[in-house]
């Protein structure tokens, strides 16, 4: 089972890649806003589920596609983590 | 030409006496509103408004989340014979305060909280319209609450056909939005069209997916209205959010939806739509955007019963031209379909530079002449001037910017656009704007933005950046400082850095490189 830091891990990459290209990922911290920052718009938001849902096997419920759980790369971690 | 009505506030009157009883506006977890309390608590907003020395002529602001209360907002204003401009309660308060200053409104009914920032934005700008406030919005209580104290009873004016009905900003290339001013007879030209069309029944329950400030919103209020039918609301929220709204068109049994290509693609993508029932849906309507096959094929096996329609027209016209899906999409399709064919209230040219008309089978600029078309843009007459050709005899044509070609038996098919504004997810966005906005960042020197296709993504913009200082500032920075100088939509998707920008010998931004650039 993929531990919090695997988890994390595999995400910061994935958004990264996709949504923050050229980007020092050092200055992508585990706080950093993503919504309420412009980095993860509706679409974005919807293949960052897509993703999460694929690449862990879980499956993530309508209403927890809020801000609450997706604005920070703790709480994308945690939402994934306690589905595990 | 006859129309049904000689102001939008009659379609309400007319349904609020024929079907008092009948639900004219639902609102997803906050009730419903009847014909009757909708004409009434409207009643109750035209006297506050004519209290504060609202009238024909004047306009008036709504800052408020899609709801009952911002519905009935609208009539109100439209009882003082006023026209409303709606403004996007989730873009920058600069912004919405540039509007409606900009306008001159002479009132603004907005949510407590938004009115704070709004205030002190109004006051930099030197304006100070009267505020209505209401704590908040939903089932059209708060609005309620802010009228409890009562004014005295008012008239309904009697709008003349040809007074603004409401201001609909779009992006402006040079940084600052423009107002498109519409009178109630291009709004009624058009709802009739739609009645023709679509044939809408009391019983129908159309869908309010666009918000209020997209032209999309007159066919979602108004021709339910017209028809004594209902209008189901669908908040900002929910309307992005393809996992909550696919099955909220199934439980609201909406029979008439219409909305961008961009979320009808998202909900057939994401919106696991397989697990519901959509049997009451007849039609489903989309404009604002190119909608590729790919994505309208998947929507269509999973909702093959409802009858499709592509409908066509910038802000500037509402829809003038449209074209019906066909049944069945051949497997080898991948060409958009058309835009279609002129609507009934519209006589549509395609015209070259000169401004000559082109034979079919020819490019040329679409350009559309009937009682749709816009007066002009709010307080810019160069503008406006420049948007119309006017021909021999007098009669003034709208340049839509788009390059078509017409087929066979008066088919028009879009293929390009004359200038720099791209639709994003449906929204009309000027690079300029976008532009003008990174502009404001102290560290940037030069700034250009281009937009690429992508099969996944839709339109991503792109922005190319030279920067003052060693460093340039980081990419998390400039989305957050776009955030909160443009419309989350105009935030760019990617930013690249170069030591300078290329030029071209005219020492212009050189467009064409920085694509090719984006493409390698």
């Amino acid at each position: 089972m993929a531990s919090h830091d695997d988890i994390k891990t595999t995400v910061k990459g994935f958004i990264l890649a996709e949504f923050l290209p050229g980007e020092d990922p050092n200055l992508f911290q585990d706080s950093t806003p993503l919504v309420s920052g412009g980095i993860l718009d509706s679409l974005a938001t919807l293949r960052l589920v897509s993703f999460l849902q694929e690449q862990f096997g879980v499956e993530i419920e309508p209403h927890e596609m809020t801000t609450e759980h997706l604005d920070t790369l703790t709480a994308i971690t945690d939402l994934v983590e306690a589905k595990l | 030409m006859m129309y049904s009505a000689n102001s939008l506030v009659e379609y309400l009157e007319h349904s609020a006496r024929a079907r008092p009883e009948a639900v004219a506006a639902e609102e997803q977890g906050a009730g419903v509103i009847r014909y009757r309390e909708l004409d009434e608590l409207s009643d109750r907003l035209r006297d506050r408004l004519v209290e504060l020395g609202v009238g024909r002529a004047d306009r008036v602001g709504i800052y408020l989340h899609k709801s009952i209360d911002s519905l009935a907002c609208i009539f109100g204003i439209l009882k003082t014979g006023a026209a409303y401009v709606p403004v996007d309660p989730g873009a920058p308060a600069a912004r919405c305060a540039y509007i409606l200053g900009d306008c001159a409104v002479k009132v603004v009914i907005v949510e407590r909280d938004l009115a704070g920032a709004l205030q002190t934005e109004l006051a930099d700008l030197g304006a100070a319209p009267a505020l209505v406030e209401l704590a908040g919005v939903g089932g059209g209580g708060p609005l309620r609450e802010a009228l409890r104290s009562a004014s005295p009873p008012a008239e309904t004016a009697t709008p003349r056909i040809e007074d603004l009905a409401y201001i609909l900003y779009t992006s402006g290339s040079t940084g600052k939005p423009k107002g498109v001013m519409l009178t109630h007879r291009a709004a009624i030209s058009f709802v009739d069209w739609c009645s023709e069309a679509f044939q809408p029944e009391p019983d129908d329950r159309f869908s309010s997916h666009a918000p209020f400030h997209f032209d999309l919103s007159i066919l979602d209020l108004y021709v339910p209205i017209k028809h004594g039918a209902t209008v189901v609301l669908i908040s900002e929220e929910i309307g992005k959010d393809p996992l909550r709204l696919a099955p909220l068109i199934a439980d609201s049994r909406i029979t008439v939806w219409y909305s961008t290509p961009s979320i009808l693609s998202f909900l057939a993508q994401f919106g696991r739509m397989q697990r519901y029932d959509y049997s009451t849906l007849r039609t489903v309507l989309f404009a604002g955007e190119v909608f590729p096959v790919k994505h309208l094929r998947r929507l269509k096996s999973l909702l093959p019963e409802p009858e499709y329609y592509n409908l066509y027209g910038p802000t500037e016209t509402n829809v003038c031209t449209y074209h019906p899906i066909p049944a069945v999409i051949p497997d080898d399709r991948e060409t958009p379909y058309p835009i279609g064919k002129a609507c009934s209230h519209y006589r549509i040219r395609v015209l070259d530079d000169a401004g000559k008309e082109v034979p079919a089978g020819e490019e040329g600029e679409l350009c559309g002449s009937g009682p749709g078309v816009m007066e002009g843009y709010w307080n810019l007459p160069e503008r406006t001037a420049m948007a119309f050709r006017v021909d021999e005899s007098g009669e003034r044509w709208y340049r839509t910017g788009d390059i078509v070609v017409e087929e066979d038996d008066g088919v028009y098919v879009y293929l390009s656009r004359r200038d720099r504004m791209v639709k994003k997810r449906g929204y009309r966005v000027e690079l300029g704007e976008i532009e003008s906005g990174l502009y404001r960042h102290p560290d940037v020197r030069e700034a250009a933005v281009i937009a690429q296709q992508d099969d996944d993504f839709g339109v991503r913009t792109i922005a190319f950046l030279s920067c003052k200082g060693e460093e340039p500032p980081s990419v998390l920075e400039l989305k957050r400082f776009c955030m909160e100088n443009l419309p989350s939509y105009m935030v760019p998707d990617i930013f690249r850095f170069l030591a300078v920008l290329p030029k071209t010998s005219t020492d212009k931004v050189d467009y064409q490189s920085l694509k090719e650039l984006a493409a390698g």
